[in-house]
Formats: C-alpha cells, sequence, structure tokens
C-alpha cells in the first residue's frame, strides 16, 4: 500500500523526461529537462535489483549546501544496506522532499538541486507546491509552483499534499497546527507511517485517547477502497467523475445477475433473539487457539441443521427438491470491489479448530482472489454477519440455489427480565433466517431456530 | 550457572590441603546469604600457574558442599599478627565476591561486609533475574514469529504468558542463586559480616557496632540506578531497573529513558511480552558506546522491525508518574539548546541512563578522599588516591565504585587482581581484554576497541589498521537456527597480527565473544590462533572465519601451542 501511496511522487514519470531508466546503479543521475533546466531532481535510486522502495536515512547535506559532483548527499537504506548516495552535478541542495526516516519508491525525486544560489528559492517553491510534478516549467520564470503542466493539475490538488503530510507527521510527532499534540503509540506511528495513514485528524481508541494500531488499521481498512481510487486517479484516471456511467465489473456482473434470479424465488423471513453469554466465554477461552467468532457460528448452525435437514435442502425447478448430502456453509466476506462467499464443506463434521484453521485459509485465499470454484460455489446454506460492524438486525437475499440464508446481528448487552421475576443483563443476537416458502415452512424455521438458539446458549457441543 | 558454581569451589577450596587450620575465629556474626556471577573463571586467565594445579582436585571436591561443616573452620587463613583479618572487602557484590574466593586461595584470612543482600546487583537486581527475563523474551520473541516458525515447517497456535509466571521464574533464579553464594561462601569460611561497612582510618573499619582492622582493605560497595533530576520515581508506573525485573506489570506503552545495555535489553523483554517502546535518548544516535557498525545493524533488526520508536538527541527533563487517572507525563528538551521538545503521554517510563556508585557513608573523609562525581579514584593498580593526588596505602576500590568499566566480571576480575597484588605479585589488569555484552535477540558482545576508537589510536601511535568482517549468513549452524542475521568484525593490526578490538552481533555473541578476548588477555596473534581448529558445524566458526579473513603481514609463531599442552 505503501507503494501505491508514494505514487504521487512518480509522476513526472511520465512527463516528458529523457531516460528513466538512468536511475538504476549507485548513482543519481539527476535527469536534465530537455530545455535546459537548472533544477534538477534528486532520485530515490536502485541500490540493488531487488528494491523497489528505499527510505532515508539521513540526509548528509542540508537545504541550501552547495553541493559539488561526486559528493555523497543522502544515505539510502534499501532492502540490502545503506549506502551513499551522490550527486553527478554541482549545485545547491535546494529542497529536501522526504525527510530523513520517510519512504520512497526507486525512481520518485526525493530532493531538488538548483544550479545557482538564486534558484533555490525557486527550488523550494516547486517543492513544496507540487511535490515531484512540477518539473516541465522553463527556468526562468520564478514562480515555478503555480505553472504547471496542464495534465498534472488535477492530480496534484488531493494528492501529494496527504502523502507528504503523512510521512512528515509520523517521523516528527510534532504539535500538530492547532498546539494540539498527537499521542499515538510507537507501533500505531510506524503503521500509520507504512500504512500511509494521516495520523491528525484520528481519534484514538486507547488510554486517554491515545491512538493505537487497531485506529490505524481501521482507517487504513476503512479507508482502503478511498485510497485505492486516489492512486488510480493519479496514475490514469483524471478525477472522480462523478455523474459518469461505469461498466459492471466482472464480479459486479455476476451478483446482480444472481440478485435479479433471486426474485423468482419466493421467500419468508424469521427472526429470532439468541444469547450468546456463553458463546462468548468459550470463545474467549479458546480464541487463543485461533478459534474464530465465524467458524463457532457456522459450526452451530451445521450442527442445527444436521437436525432439520429441510432447513438444508434446495428447489431448482420448482417441482422437486433436493435434501442436500453434505452440509455446507457459506459465509458471506466483502472484499476489494465486491462481495464473495467461501465455502466451510462438511461443517457438522470438521472440528472447531480445523474448521477454523480452513476459514483462515478461505479467507487468505479469498482476498487474494485464489478461490477454486468449489470453494466458493458449493454451499447449501449461507451465513451473512454484520455484527462486527454494530449493525443489529438485517435481512439478506436468498442466493440462488440454496434453501435458506442467515443473517446475523452484533451480540449486544441487552436488559432482559428473567423468568424468577428479576431484570438482568444478556448478552443477546439477533438472526433473521430469509428461506424458500416453496420448500420450508414458518415452522420448520421455527424448529431449526430453537434448535440453533440452544446450541449457541449451551455451546459445549461445539467443540466435542 | 550451576556449573560455574561447582567450578569455583573447587578452585577455592584447594588451599584446605595444606593450610593451617584456627578455628578460634569462627564467624563472628551469622553468615547469612552470599553471592556469585559465573565470573570466576576469569582469574584462570590472570593466574595460570595457580589454574595448573588446582586441576587435580577438581573432581573430589565439587561437592565441597557436603562437607561444609568441616571446611567452614578450616579455609579462612591464619591473620597477620597485629589484625583481624588479612583482608577486610566492604560490599559482597560480584567484585568482592571474586576477590574473596581468590584472597581464599592465596590463604588470606578474609571477611567480607554486607549491609544489604549478598550477591549485590547482579544476583538480585540486575545480570541474573535480567537473564531469567530475556530467556522468557526470547522463547516469547520465536513462538510468535509465525514465518520463522513456518521456515522450520513448525505449527505453534497462539503462545500466550503468564506475567506472574514469568516474574517468579527471574526471582527464584535470583534466590537459587544467592543461596547457592551463601553456602559455598560459608564452605570456604569466608567470614560474612552484617552492617553497612565504613572506612575508620587506615586498615581500620567499622560495620554496626563493631571495629575491625585489617592489612589490607578493598571497597566494593558497587552502584545503584542512575536517576537524573526531575525525574520522580515512584516504583509503579516510573521505574528503574530494580523494580523493573520484579516485573509487576507489563504497560502497553513503556518509554525507556537511555538506549545503552540495560535499556535495549528491556526493550527486549518488554516488546516481547507485548509492550510497545519509546527510546529516549539523549545522543544524536541509539545504541552509543557500540561499534558504529554494529549499532546500525542492530537499531535494524532489533528497533526498526519492533514495535518501538525513539527520540535522540534529547533529555527527559521532567517525568511523573501516573496518578488521579492521568498517564504518566515526560518533558522532552532538546539536548543541546535545552529548548522544551516535545511532552509524551505513556503508561510507564523506565529510567536506564545508568547507574551511579554507592559511596556515600564510607566514611572516607577519615582518610581525606574526595570522590568524583561519586566515585573513588584509583591508579591502574586500583590503589586509591586520595584528595592531594597520593596513594592511600593498603586501601583498594574496585568495581562499579570506581567506575572504571561498569560491568560485574571487570569487577571480580579487578578484585582478583588486587589479591594478587598484596600476595606478592604485582598485577595490572588489561582492561581492553574485558568482554561486555547485551542480551538481547540476537545478542550482541565486543572486546577491546570500537573501529573509531582503534582508527584514532593508530594515527596517534603511526600504525595501520585493518578490519575483517563476517556474517552469521555464511554460518552452517546459524542457517540450521534460521537465524542468519548478524555480523562479526575484527579490527586488527595487519603489520603483527595484534587482536584490536572484536564485534559480534548475532545468535550467542555472548557466548562467541571470549575466543577474542582471551586472546587479546594473553596476547595470541591472528597468525597463531587462526590455525586452531573449531568443530564444524558450530557458531564458533563465524569468529574462525574471521580469524582466517585477516590478511597479517607476519608469519605464525610455531611454538605458540606447545606451551600449555601439558595439562
Amino acid at each position: 500500500m505503501s507503494r501505491l501511496l508514494q505514487t504521487p511522487f512518480l509522476p513526472s514519470v511520465s512527463l516528458p523526461t529523457k531516460t528513466r531508466s538512468s536511475v538504476t546503479g549507485f548513482r543519481v543521475k539527476p535527469r536534465i529537462i530537455p530545455i535546459q533546466a537548472k533544477i534538477r531532481e534528486i532520485f530515490m535510486p536502485a541500490l540493488s535489483s531487488t528494491m523497489t522502495e528505499g527510505k532515508i536515512v539521513s540526509w548528509v547535506k542540508s537545504e541550501g549546501d552547495k553541493l559539488n559532483k561526486g559528493e555523497s548527499v543522502v544515505v539510502v537504506e534499501s532492502d540490502k544496506a545503506d549506502m551513499d548516495v551522490e550527486t553527478f552535478y554541482d549545485g545547491y541542495l535546494a529542497a529536501i522532499m522526504v525527510e530523513e526516516g520517510g519512504v520512497a519508491p526507486v525512481g520518485s525525486a526525493i530532493a531538488l538541486l538548483a544550479e545557482t544560489e538564486d534558484e533555490i528559492a525557486d527550488a523550494k517553491a516547486k517543492a513544496s507546491g507540487g511535490g515531484g510534478d512540477s518539473k516541465a516549467p522553463p527556468p526562468a520564470s520564478p514562480p515555478t509552483a503555480t505553472v504547471v503542466a496542464p495534465v498534472a493539475v488535477e492530480k496534484k490538488i488531493a494528492a501529494p499534499p496527504v502523502a507528504i503530510k503523512a510521512v512528515a507527521a509520523s517521523a516528527v510527532h510534532p504539535a500538530s497546527e492547532g498546539g494540539k499534540r498527537i499521542v499515538a503509540s510507537p507501533y500505531a506511528k510506524k503503521l500509520a507511517k507504512e500504512l500511509n495513514v494521516e495520523l491528525a485528524g484520528l481519534v484514538g481508541s486507547g488510554p486517554m485517547g491515545r491512538i493505537v494500531a487497531k485506529d490505524v488499521e481501521a482507517v487504513a481498512a476503512g479507508g482502503g477502497v478511498q485510497a485505492a481510487v486516489a492512486v488510480k486517479e493519479v496514475v490514469a484516471v483524471p478525477g472522480v467523475e462523478l455523474g459518469s456511467v461505469v461498466p459492471f465489473t466482472t464480479m459486479q456482473g455476476a451478483v446482480s445477475r444472481n440478485m435479479v434470479e433471486s426474485l423468482a424465488v419466493p421467500t419468508f423471513r424469521v427472526g429470532y433473539t439468541i444469547s450468546t453469554d456463553a458463546l462468548d466465554a468459550l470463545y474467549k477461552k479458546i480464541k487463543s487457539k485461533g478459534v474464530t467468532m465465524t467458524a463457532l457460528l457456522a459450526k452451530a448452525t451445521a450442527l442445527a441443521l444436521a437436525k432439520h435437514p429441510v432447513v438444508n435442502s434446495s428447489c431448482r425447478d420448482g417441482n422437486s427438491f433436493v435434501y442436500n448430502s453434505s452440509i455446507n456453509v457459506a459465509v458471506a466476506v466483502a472484499i476489494d470491489g465486491g462481495l464473495i462467499t467461501p465455502v466451510l464443506q462438511n461443517a457438522d463434521k470438521v472440528d472447531i479448530y480445523s474448521l477454523s484453521r480452513k476459514w483462515k485459509e478461505l479467507v487468505d485465499k479469498a482476498r487474494a482472489k485464489q478461490l477454486q470454484p468449489q470453494e466458493y460455489n458449493t454451499g447449501t446454506f449461507t451465513l451473512s454477519n454484520l455484527g462486527m460492524f454494530g449493525v443489529d438486525r438485517f435481512d439478506a437475499i436468498l442466493p440462488p440455489g440454496t434453501g435458506a440464508i442467515m443473517a446475523v446481528g452484533a451480540s449486544q448487552p441487552s436488559v432482559v427480565a428473567t423468568k424468577d421475576g428479576r431484570i438482568g443483563m444478556k448478552n443477546q443476537m439477533q438472526v433473521n433466517v430469509t428461506a424458500d416458502h416453496r420448500v420450508i415452512y414458518g415452522a420448520d424455521l421455527a424448529q431449526f431456530l430453537q434448535t440453533l438458539a440452544s446450541i449457541i446458549e449451551d455451546p459445549k457441543d461445539l467443540t466435542f | 550457572m550451576q556449573s560455574a558454581l561447582s567450578l569455583s569451589f573447587s578452585q577455592a577450596s584447594l588451599p584446605l590441603a595444606n593450610r593451617t587450620l584456627c578455628s578460634s575465629n569462627a564467624a563472628p556474626s551469622t553468615p547469612r546469604n552470599l553471592r556469585f556471577c559465573g565470573l570466576r573463571r576469569e582469574a584462570f586467565c590472570f593466574s595460570p600457574s595457580k589454574q595448573l594445579t588446582s586441576c587435580r582436585f577438581h573432581i573430589q571436591s565439587r561437592r565441597i558442599e557436603v562437607s561444609a561443616a568441616a571446611s567452614s573452620s578450616a579455609g579462612n587463613g591464619a591473620p597477620s599478627k597485629s589484625f583481624d583479618y588479612d583482608l577486610i572487602i566492604i560490599g559482597a557484590g560480584v567484585g568482592g565476591h571474586g576477590a574473596a574466593l581468590h584472597a581464599v586461595e592465596k590463604g588470606l584470612k578474609t571477611a567480607i561486609i554486607e549491609g544489604d543482600v549478598v550477591g549485590g546487583t547482579c544476583v538480585n537486581r540486575g545480570c541474573v533475574p535480567s537473564k531469567a527475563l530475556l530467556a522468557v523474551s526470547g522463547r516469547m520473541r520465536e513462538l510468535q514469529n509465525e514465518h520463522h516458525m513456518k521456515a522450520f515447517g513448525l505449527q505453534v497456535s497462539a503462545a500466550g504468558y503468564d506475567r506472574q509466571g514469568v516474574a517468579d521464574h527471574a526471582s527464584n533464579l535470583a534466590t537459587k542463586i544467592r543461596n547457592n553464594l551463601t553456602n559455598s561462601m560459608k564452605a570456604l569460611g569466608v567470614d560474612i559480616l552484617t552492617g553497612f561497612g565504613a572506612v575508620l582510618g587506615p586498615q581500620k573499619v567499622k560495620y554496626g557496632d563493631n571495629i575491625i582492622t585489617g592489612k589490607d582493605i578493598i571497597i566494593a560497595t558497587g552502584s545503584v540506578p542512575f536517576v537524573p533530576k526531575g525525574i520522580e520515581v515512584d516504583g509503579k508506573t516510573v521505574i528503574t531497573s530494580d523494580h523493573a525485573l520484579k516485573l509487576e506489570s507489563v504497560p502497553d506503552w513503556i518509554a525507556i529513558v537511555g538506549s545503552g545495555y540495560i535499556g535495549l535489553e528491556f526493550s527486549d523483554v518488554y516488546t516481547a511480552l507485548g509492550s510497545e517502546v519509546t527510546f529516549i535518548e539523549a545522543l544524536d544516535q541509539l545504541m552509543p558506546g557500540f561499534d558504529p557498525e554494529i549499532s546500525k545493524l542492530a537499531q535494524r533488526v532489533l528497533i526498526n522491525t519492533r514495535k518501538i520508536d525513539y527520540h535522540t538527541g534529547v533529555f527527559a527533563s521532567k517525568i511523573t508518574p501516573a496518578k488521579d487517572g492521568k498517564p504518566v507525563l515526560i518533558e522532552l528538551i532538546d539536548a543541546k539548546t535545552k529548548e522544551p521538545k516535545d511532552t509524551l503521554e505513556v503508561d510507564a517510563a523506565l529510567i536506564a541512563t545508568g547507574r551511579a556508585p554507592f559511596t556515600n557513608g564510607l566514611g572516607l573523609e577519615n582518610i581525606n578522599v574526595t570522590t568524583q562525581r561519586g566515585f573513588i579514584p584509583v591508579d591502574e593498580r586500583m590503589r586509591v588516591i586520595d584528595g592531594n593526588g597520593k596513594l592511600v596505602p593498603h586501601l583498594y576500590c574496585i568495581g562499579d565504585a570506581n567506575g572504571k568499566l561498569m560491568l560485574a566480571h571487570a569487577a571480580s576480575a579487578q578484585g582478583i587482581s588486587v589479591v594478587e597484588q598484596v600476595t606478592g605479585r604485582d598485577h595490572v589488569l588489561n582492561h581492553l581484554s574485558i568482554p561486555a555484552a547485551c542480551f538481547t535477540h540476537p545478542e550482541i558482545s565486543m572486546v577491546g576497541l570500537t573501529e573509531p576508537q582503534a582508527r584514532e589510536k593508530a594515527e596517534k601511535e603511526g600504525f595501520k589498521v585493518s578490519i575483517a568482517k563476517t556474517s552469521f549468513k555464511a554460518n552452517t549452524k546459524a542457517l540450521a537456527e534460521n537465524e542468519g542475521e548478524g555480523l562479526a568484525k575484527m579490527i586488527y593490526r595487519p603489520d603483527n597480527g595484534e587482536i584490536l578490538g572484536v564485534h559480534i552481533f548475532g545468535l550467542h555473541a555472548a557466548d562467541l565473544i571470549h575466543e577474542a578476548s582471551n586472546a587479546i588477555a594473553l596476547g595470541t596473534r591472528i597468525q597463531d590462533i587462526k590455525l586452531a581448529v573449531h568443530a564444524h558445524p558450530t557458531l564458533s566458526e563465524v569468529v574462525d572465519e574471521l580469524f582466517k579473513a585477516a590478511k597479517v603481514d607476519s608469519p605464525a609463531s610455531v611454538t605458540a601451542q606447545s606451551v600449555k599442552v601439558t595439562v
């Protein structure tokens, strides 16, 4: 991700330049701008064949220093070693664009080199204005920052400042503008830098409002899409085209077809509230063995399905239906730009630990888009859980070819009246099953849910 | 530990065989406890002639505890006519212990005075319990490293730990070692006197209400954690190593002030147990004092990849413990300009800014000795220098209290050196031959000069310096352990093959350094030691490679090896 987000430094590559390949080797070769520019860029060199990005260990020179050809300017850390990087030109180090500790992709500009002292100011303006973008303007005009190649204008507006700010914030941990300090744990700061998350605007969930690692991860996960869009924007598409028509991707097309198809099935819904105190306690106990809540729910559902085979059946032609021979629980997972349902096969028979491992493997594969067809289209019953987002109830659309799908809400502490007439506190979650009424009737679902509730409320069977 | 212990017994018990008995002055006070630090082996280097003979007694005296009663009345030598003791040692830490054992071996009637617990910092609040914590952290780190485990084909489910269990391991170890020491000292018949010792005058010492005289006196009172002013230590959220070793809590976020040995080791422990760490270092660079190349690599492995960040070039000018729901507040100022730079809010702060000599109340004014920043001034033979620059007769100071080299084994070596001198053999300890180690994962170790130091010396004295380096990546054993990360570096003189310094960062570096430190201590040259054979495959080949990589102009001296073959 950090590489992608660093691309604001990259656009210069796409601008009229000479050979890009000249950047390889141990020395930085500032490229010469055709119109004999006097402000040159210093690039992140490729110090090894496997290097994709480099970290600035230290600037040997500081802004304003005079540089002589062959002198060390900066120490760069690659995946292999630290190396001194020299300049090929005489001049002045006008502006440092990537601070110490910052990371930049190979080939991106990390500093500007001015030929004369007079041009330092120009270069500085250039650096602060446009990151690595602006390099086309004729050297004579002082307000370089404002004169930018037209192509670059749109790109610049959003992305470059973000990246630069993020680097600064994480490297120095400074007081932010309002004089309000950013309090973030060391790992949160490290992650923020890696994931290119801006700490300044973040609300921390740690002690005393401290920003901790999971806050950064949450932002990175949530903002992942945004970031990806931003990157695309810079690289190819100029700007978000609001109001434009976007064709479906393959996945979106498949989802669309399925959804329309589902309208041909007469469905109905039955809800149930289940106490989860016992399940939560069990989860806490075996979490350390790698068991996930998803696996527990899938297991419980599968055990309930085993007692109510009709809920695990499917009707395809409207004339007959099949009692499915195995209980394959599909679980909906949101992945980049879509939705997929990896399947836990024979969930009633596989033990909870293997099931959890299997689940982890499936999710990893799904993220890497490497699921085999039988790993996502053999489900006989589907689980959809939005509880982790705090959703307390919702209903799901029945995927064609299956008999039922269960929507699982968040487990929340609720005040309940207990049998002995007292008021108590219990963790409860709401589940809502959507089923094909051609084969599954209200009583079937009611009994299934009753069984499921008893399993979840007394979950000892889950770990047999 | 254990085996080292029995070794030292066997050695020290040697005099039992041919020494006059003197049961009349059996222990005037109840000997309570003892100390020890596995340093005794150092002694071998300094008195080789003695070693050879002692070997014969080795096996039969290994179980010396059994016959403790008999030997306690026998071991300690007879005092000289006009003194209660031949040697009085103030402070039963590592330095005092090393001196006492060697003194008994040399036939001196010896007393050791301890005002706190025997064992001193090392056994109770230093090397020993910290190694217990580091043993845990090393395993945790390994078990948590999924990638590492996978590379072995191992599957481990989420590793966890019980804080109290870890803490108990450390305190149990300290207790065990302390008890072993107590018994061993009793067995040797060293008089352990309880109370705070102070010098009353020449050859006269007071402890509690008692006054005793000794022909020679060694001050070995050690040090305490140094806490800079402005820092308020409450022992709960703002702590020193003394508290941290009890591991009463594992904070989510702990700031460690100082990135030397102590700070680094604790960062290893805390991050393995799940804490995040912020280093605060006054100098411009982390890990000052290490060879720059080593510290750079160490930073890459021990700092950058872990949940650690750092502020360098800053002082913690004020640290307030957490109270009333507020976190620990740390105010940072620029180390040079003294301007306020930043404020940190953390869950805990560990003060690891070094150690201060513990020399108050020693009665130094009675003999006209003025301390320098608390340290007792000594010459190269550890003889105490008074306010007029003159030597104080019969008074020595060893260990942290003189500040020459604040390491447990250095104190012990200094103590042994002093005993050599008072028993008629002049001896000057070569401090450049004393190794040092930092027990992070992987470990760092060093002996002699760093590269910049060596280059400076070379310039001054006009000789050439060469560097040899080897990597753990090329070592079979390291690769088998999947621990190829590491570097060994030797700084030497190409003209005569003298080893100036060796620095190792990598798996078991602390154990590997001794080949080099022994070579320096014994004056062995590279052209000779490079012919020595190392078992394959072992980590020691990393050092072997280092010797072999060196390019020395002088030829090997043929006789070097043959001398010690007789044993």
